[in-house]
């Protein structure tokens, strides 16, 4: 593990293998995985019922149940946002190092040297026989999962983020783990990490 | 004139259900419609540029009688500028008081008055909200009380969430009791040409009946909640001291003199026959010039995005008032009635009521000013309690949900930042009651009184 902080945000779409290559890194990394149990910590921290917060979690604001106001959401999903936020931006500030799976992470950390931003997609095949697998269900049951799935994080991400979810524009990284399957990906994406953390080369033009 | 109807009807409602659907700012909604309006309704349906004229109103800011009214009826077409320049002023007073610590004092101090004590804490809270109200907008009023309130309850070991919802309720009625209280308030007398004392006189004395109704009802309601959960009383000798929010003990006593200056102007206008729009002016131009090298600073932070709401907003009332399409509304209220007064106002009251609890009472009572005018024109039904129907429902209702006023959505959105999620089943369930006793009560105070 370098001496230098980093903190690495992992997006994924429905049925890739996003969470294990996140919780993959974090492991060969020795540093910390925030994914779900963000929740436990947040909980812990304000008093709050675990359950009542797994209700909002990376969901969409729905529309007409909130508002906002001079920039004031009384929305729970965006409150639940702004704690997962706070909680991130609370444990950058303190120099450590972790992998976040989700939680638009990138927004709450934009701007921080350390910082990688990597979105995981698949294709539409891998993930279908994943979900079906994983969930045990049938192919039409698991194609409605993956869009509801996406559909959501992809409102998420759009209500907080300046670039919308899975434009390459917004991360550092997209890789496809259809393609490479899960180690290969987790290989590709600490070679980025370790090349990140030395820089650039000084005689290396852009 | 049925094309520019049709076209003024669809783009208002295309308003509505923007704004309700919070995708896009509520103030590029209503800024785009209100220009749509011009472009299709007035140049499109009606081809007038009177009408075009007529809506941006801008010829009355040049009136004497816009600054400086002997009895004369403010205007009632278009635009109300009248309401802009004083939020817009009012904004900017408030911007000085926060900025010297005025509202944490405040709180800190009455708190410490009451040795922190969580029952005479919560009424003299619920009480300061609703003053605070009559004169400063429920938005900021709350977005301070709700954050000391927060930072109370750590201290004294007490859920801020009962607090939090009996301030926004009294935020609310108080707004309703002034004419300078809650945005409808505004634009009512702006738009009728009714004085605070008017105010003070019809909606406040029903507001003071409803506060002490509240009063007694939230302390009911919350009185097992308001116990320290270690159950141990605090050492008050363990408090922050009050002075410690003054930020500058100058700005102050400064911005303490101009709020009072501003409340007496209010008070008075109908004898002094300043306008509102005057007073919002006055008050801005002395905080800005005490505000000196900080000027800045403080126009930075005003909102202007609720200014450009209001101008876009009275754009599309606009296109529904120059097409006449809310005649066909009043004429429907009137046959639905069958002519009797008491009905009549039922109506506009509970109606009032039940949209501004789900909807935003502010486009709601904008385009009801025309409707019960025109009402009162045709049925001879007194204009001036239609009015107190209409502020009480609009002002009253939006306590009903979270949604319904900007007061609520800043209270919970300040708790809920703050680890105390509040739910619209938690809101509701102590709101919803508390708004159909006040709405009951305003029935039965304007029955009683006015007919």
């Amino acid at each position: 593990m370098a001496d230098k902080q980093i903190m690495i945000s992992i997006s994924r779409e429905f049925g890739t293998s996003g969470h294990h290559i996140a919780a993959m890194i974090a492991d060969d990394l020795g540093i910390k995985l925030y994914d779900r149990a963000l929740l436990d910590h947040i909980a812990e921290e304000k008093g709050l019922d675990v359950k009542h917060l797994e209700k909002y979690d990376e969901r969409p604001k729905l529309p007409i149940v909130s508002r906002r106001v001079r920039g004031h959401s009384n929305s729970m999903e965006d409150a639940l946002f702004h704690m997962q936020s706070e909680f991130l931006q609370k444990k950058a500030d303190v120099g450590e190092s972790f992998v976040v799976v989700g939680r638009c992470a990138e927004t709450a950390l934009k701007g921080r040297e350390g910082l990688i931003t990597v979105f995981i997609l698949g294709d539409k095949e891998v993930k279908l026989e994943t979900v079906k697998e994983k969930f045990n269900i049938s192919e039409k049951e698991a194609l409605k999962k993956m869009k509801r799935h996406d559909i959501a994080r992809k409102a998420y991400h759009n209500r907080h983020s300046e670039r919308k979810w899975g434009d390459s524009r917004g991360y550092d990284l997209c890789v496809n783990d259809s393609k490479l399957g899960i180690n290969k990906t987790v290989a590709l994406i600490e070679t980025y990490i370790k090349q990140r953390m030395e820089g650039i080369d000084a005689d290396d033009v852009l | 004139m049925l094309t520019a109807q049709i076209l003024a009807t669809l783009i208002f409602v295309a308003m509505f259900v923007l704004v309700v659907m919070d995708k896009i700012e509520r103030h590029i909604v209503t800024l785009g419609c209100g220009l749509m309006t011009l472009v299709l309704v007035f140049g499109l349906g009606m081809q007038s540029m009177d009408a075009v004229w007529n809506t941006l109103n801008l010829r009355s800011i040049f009136t004497v009688g816009f600054w400086y009214a002997v009895g004369a009826e403010e205007s009632t077409a278009g635009i109300n500028w009248a309401t802009i320049i004083f939020i817009a002023g009012m904004m900017i007073m408030v911007e000085g008081m926060a900025k010297a610590g005025f509202f944490q004092w405040l709180c800190m101090k009455l708190a410490k008055l009451v040795n922190y004590k969580p029952v005479p804490l919560f009424i003299v809270f619920m009480i300061m909200s609703a003053i605070l109200s009559m004169f400063i907008d429920s938005i900021t009023v709350i977005l301070f009380l709700a954050a000391v309130t927060v930072e109370l309850a750590k201290l004294l070991k007490l859920n801020p969430v009962p607090m939090i919802l009996a301030e926004i309720f009294c935020a609310n009625l108080g707004g309703s009791a002034t004419m300078c209280g809650d945005p409808p308030n505004i634009i009512i007398g702006t738009s009728l040409g009714y004085s605070f004392a008017d105010f003070v006189t019809n909606t406040g004395v029903i507001a003071g009946i409803s506060l002490i109704v509240i009063l007694i009802y939230f302390y009911l309601v919350y009185r097992k909640e308001l116990v320290p959960r270690n159950g141990e009383a605090v050492d008050p000798s363990t408090m922050p001291e009050p002075k410690e929010a003054i930020k500058s003990k100058k700005d102050l006593i400064i911005s303490t003199i101009i709020f009072c200056c501003a409340v007496v102007l209010l008070i008075t206008h109908a004898q002094t026959h300043l306008t509102v729009a005057f007073i919002g002016t006055v008050v801005a131009v002395v905080t800005l010039i005490a505000a000196g090298k900080d000027v800045l600073e403080i126009l930075k932070k005003v909102d202007y995005k609720t200014l450009v709401f209001f101008i876009g907003l009275f754009m599309v009332v606009g296109g529904l008032e120059q097409t006449g399409v809310l005649e066909v509304i009043a004429e429907w209220i009137g046959d639905v009635s069958g002519g009797n007064y008491k009905v009549m106002v039922a109506i506009i009251l509970w109606v009032s009521a039940v949209a501004s609890a789900f909807v935003d009472n502010i486009p709601f009572a904008a385009t009801m000013i025309p409707v019960i005018k025109s009402l009162a024109a045709t049925t001879g039904v007194d204009l001036s309690v239609l009015a107190w129907g209409l502020s009480m429902g609009t002002d009253i209702g939006g306590s009903a949900t979270p949604i319904g006023a900007s007061a609520n959505v800043v209270g919970t959105a300040v708790a809920a930042k703050n680890g105390y999620p509040i739910g619209w089943g938690r809101y509701c369930k102590t709101a919803a009651p508390a708004t159909i006793i006040v709405i009951l009560i305003s029935m039965v105070v304007i029955f009683v009184r006015y007919f």
